[in-house]
């Protein structure tokens, strides 16, 4: 691994001077030899970005997304780790499975992979999934989620906050009462669906269950997060929660901040997502969220699904879509460009909180000599049109195709080596 | 025009421009060889996702009438996710050169998909709880020959009363675009839950209080209560539906004179409507069915081309 010499770059606290990078840490400038020169000029050089919720397919669905694919996807976007989510094939329910990941991981990733447990057993939502062994395991897994579907149980929630309090678990919900939806439900239920016949989900589905898992947290001493916040309701239940000392942290999506249910109009499978993409108050909400606080973090919820997967009915279509190569330009064109969030505000959101839901001892660190070796070189000026045929990804789910967004990652570099340049 | 897949689609023109060859249509059925040349050398691929009786004996007869190469494919339970997808499905038989495909779809937007995907015309004979578009159209045909036949065929100034699940029903959202179109008002009744999310916002009168209209109503549409939504909470029972929401004798007897009866079909006898209101003079439900085959012969004439005669 060669040393590295970025010159010119500023810091999000405006500063600007050469990072040199040696043997997967910054050091002093005298400290590299033979490096590689990175002229920054002109370029924001940001720690590497930590994605909270991210869906890497392997193992069980390789032809939508590996860990290769999905952590390369990861680096084009800036991301130096992500948390793969836990609803592969095995599920990660066992710690020989979150150990078999780690595995892939260390053969195959372009990024740190985190990984996260399953809350219960086959993400069934009956009983709790070997959460000590897991956390035990050399993957040291300290987030379990069913995300993909919902812990509905009341007391089985109740159960795993109070398991995972004893290792400092956090338990990351995907926030949805089935029973307040028609079993086809498949976008936001508002004018929109009931125009398209097309069966919806209340924001309430969502708000509810909030509410009900931010007593449970407060009951236990757990600790929650709140998987893809999407609607107001949501919010407004997590800013009460958190005025009251709750522990409860939060993230939004890339989409759920940028576009709204009328997507659906088209009838496009690649704008199906769960949770659905909403109205105009609710994304008004969700950003407003995110740029106070109360919304912690930024969460891809990055879901490769291939493409017969996708050309189906829409009620039929799989849910989900990409989102690690343009999460960074999303934040800059609806909180940076509108003046919501400053540059120290997009390090915390997309990289310092998300790091600190495991207590990442490498990630979310500050660029400084002698920390871990995370950046992404950033353009803040430069835009261009999104085409979904240029990716890392094996899929083309991207619902940003064809949209003239921030173009903004000019390299990521993650433990010292060059992970993406352009 | 391309295809059918919405009445919202269609201008007051259009509409009226089918309407009208319908009527030309219609004369067809009262002759000893019902065939015109019109569609000579053209294949219609009637797809049926979903069960239909009625819809897909009309349009085979429409497309066979006109001597097109009429072909049914009952498709049910093929697009699902885990066999062929639809896309690949449509594109196959894209690929054999079809000119027309009518679809029926057991999923809103299906057939719209469809249309997106393959280079024939499509016609949309029914998608999920989204849209009919032929079978507004045939209603409004039943209804302007009934209104032709009081003297006046203006829609102009006409009350229909729209009644029952329109949560679930692809007949209201269609009757509702084409109907504004035309120019009546629209009056939708239906119990709260059956109400689709955002109705205040489709341009109609809403009310749960079907005796409160049931006067005002040149035209009474009953809709069907399909069985399976008994057991969804939707309602606590047939017979209270029936007594708040049912075409019983009772309203029957307070309808205005000259005030005439819809039904799409299939009927659930005693639930939604009573024998008596579905076998009285002045139901239109055999005259919807009659027109179904013309109006369709319109639609795949107006989509297809070619003279009528």
């Amino acid at each position: 691994m060669r040393d590295l010499l970025i010159t010119g770059a500023r810091l999000a606290d405006g500063t600007t001077g050469d990072l040199a990078v040696s043997a997967g840490r910054f050091v002093e400038a005298s400290g590299v030899h033979d490096a590689e020169r990175l002229d920054a000029d002109g370029l924001l050089a940001l720690p590497g970005l930590v994605d909270p919720h991210t869906h890497l397919r392997e193992p069980g669905r390789e032809d939508a997304e590996t860990i290769a694919t999905g952590t390369l996807a990861a680096a084009r976007g800036g991301y130096t780790a992500v948390h793969a989510m836990a609803n592969l094939d095995p599920v990660t329910d066992t710690a020989e499975a979150a150990e078999h990941l780690l595995a892939l991981a260390a053969r195959d990733a372009h990024a740190e992979v985190v990984v996260v447990g399953s809350v219960t057993k086959g993400l069934a939502g009956e009983e709790l999934s070997e959460m000590g062994l897991m956390h035990r395991s050399s993957a040291g897994v300290t987030m379990f989620s069913d995300d993909g579907r919902c812990v509905m149980d009341s007391l089985v929630m109740r159960r795993a906050l109070t398991y995972a309090r004893t290792f400092g678990g956090v338990v990351a919900q995907h926030a949805q009462d089935t029973r307040l939806a028609g079993p086809g439900a498949c976008c936001h239920e508002s004018e929109i669906s009931g125009r398209l016949g097309l069966p919806g989900w209340p924001a309430q589905a969502e708000s509810a269950i909030i509410a009900r898992d931010v007593e449970l947290t407060q009951l236990t001493s757990g600790r929650l997060h709140v998987c893809h916040v999407s609607t107001a309701e949501g919010v407004e239940v997590i800013r009460w929660a958190k005025s009251r000392g709750v522990n409860v942290t939060a993230e939004v999506t890339p989409h759920h901040l940028y576009l709204g249910t009328r997507e659906v109009e088209s009838f496009d499978t690649t704008f199906k997502v769960n949770p659905p993409l909403r109205t105009d108050e609710h994304l008004e909400a969700v950003r407003e969220a995110l740029a106070d606080g109360t919304i912690d973090m930024v969460g891809t919820d990055h879901a490769p699904h291939a493409r017969q997967d996708k050309d189906h009915p829409f009620d039929v279509a799989l849910p989900g879509m990409l989102g690690l190569e343009q999460a960074l330009a999303v934040v800059i064109e609806v909180m940076v460009s509108t003046g919501r969030l400053d540059w120290a505000g997009v390090v915390d959101r997309m990289s310092a909180a998300p790091a600190s839901l495991t207590g990442s001892t490498t990630q979310g660190r500050p660029i400084a000599v002698g920390e871990p070796a995370n950046l992404v070189l950033v353009d803040p000026a430069a835009r261009a049109v999104v085409d979904r045929d240029r990716t890392a990804s094996k899929s083309r789910n991207n619902p940003y195709h064809g949209r003239d967004l921030p173009d903004p990652v000019v390299a990521t570099v993650w433990a010292g080596r060059l992970t993406h340049r352009r | 025009m391309r295809h059918l897949l919405s009445a919202g689609d269609l201008s007051l023109a259009e509409a009226t421009s089918i309407l009208d060859v319908a009527e030309e249509m219609h004369a067809i059925q009262d002759r000893p060889i019902k065939k015109l040349p019109t569609l000579r050398g053209r294949t219609v691929i009637n797809m049926f996702f979903e069960d239909s009786t009625r819809t897909r004996t009309s349009f085979e007869m429409a497309g066979k009438w006109m001597s097109a190469d009429t072909i049914n494919i009952s498709a049910k339970g093929s697009s699902t996710s885990k066999g062929e997808s639809l896309r690949d499905t449509m594109l196959t038989l894209d690929a054999m050169g079809t000119d027309c495909f009518v679809i029926r779809h057991g999923s809103s937007g299906a057939v719209a998909q469809a249309a997106s995907w393959v280079r024939a015309h499509v016609v949309n004979a029914g998608d999920g709880t989204h849209e009919h578009p032929t079978q507004a159209l045939l209603d409004a045909f039943a209804i302007r020959r009934h209104l032709r036949a009081g003297g006046d065929d203006a829609f102009e100034g006409r009350t229909i009363a729209i009644v029952g699940d329109l949560l679930h029903s692809r007949v209201v959202r269609s009757n509702v675009l084409l109907q504004r179109t035309l120019g009546s008002r629209v009056v939708l009744v239906a119990p709260p839950t059956l109400l689709p999310t955002g109705v205040e916002q489709w341009g109609c009168e809403v009310t749960n209080d079907f005796d409160a209209v049931v006067d005002e109503a040149d035209i009474v549409m009953m809709l069907r209560v399909q069985r399976e939504r008994m057991h969804g909470g939707f309602f606590p029972t047939a017979r209270e539906y029936t007594e708040l929401y049912g075409l019983t004798p009772e309203r029957l007897a307070r309808l205005r004179p000259g005030a005439a009866i819809c039904h799409p079909g299939p009927m659930n006898r005693g639930l939604e409507i009573s024998s008596e209101a579905a076998d009285a003079t002045n139901s239109l439900i055999l005259d919807q069915v009659t027109a179904g085959v013309s109006v369709r012969m319109s639609v795949l004439y107006h989509l297809l081309g070619g003279s009528p005669e």
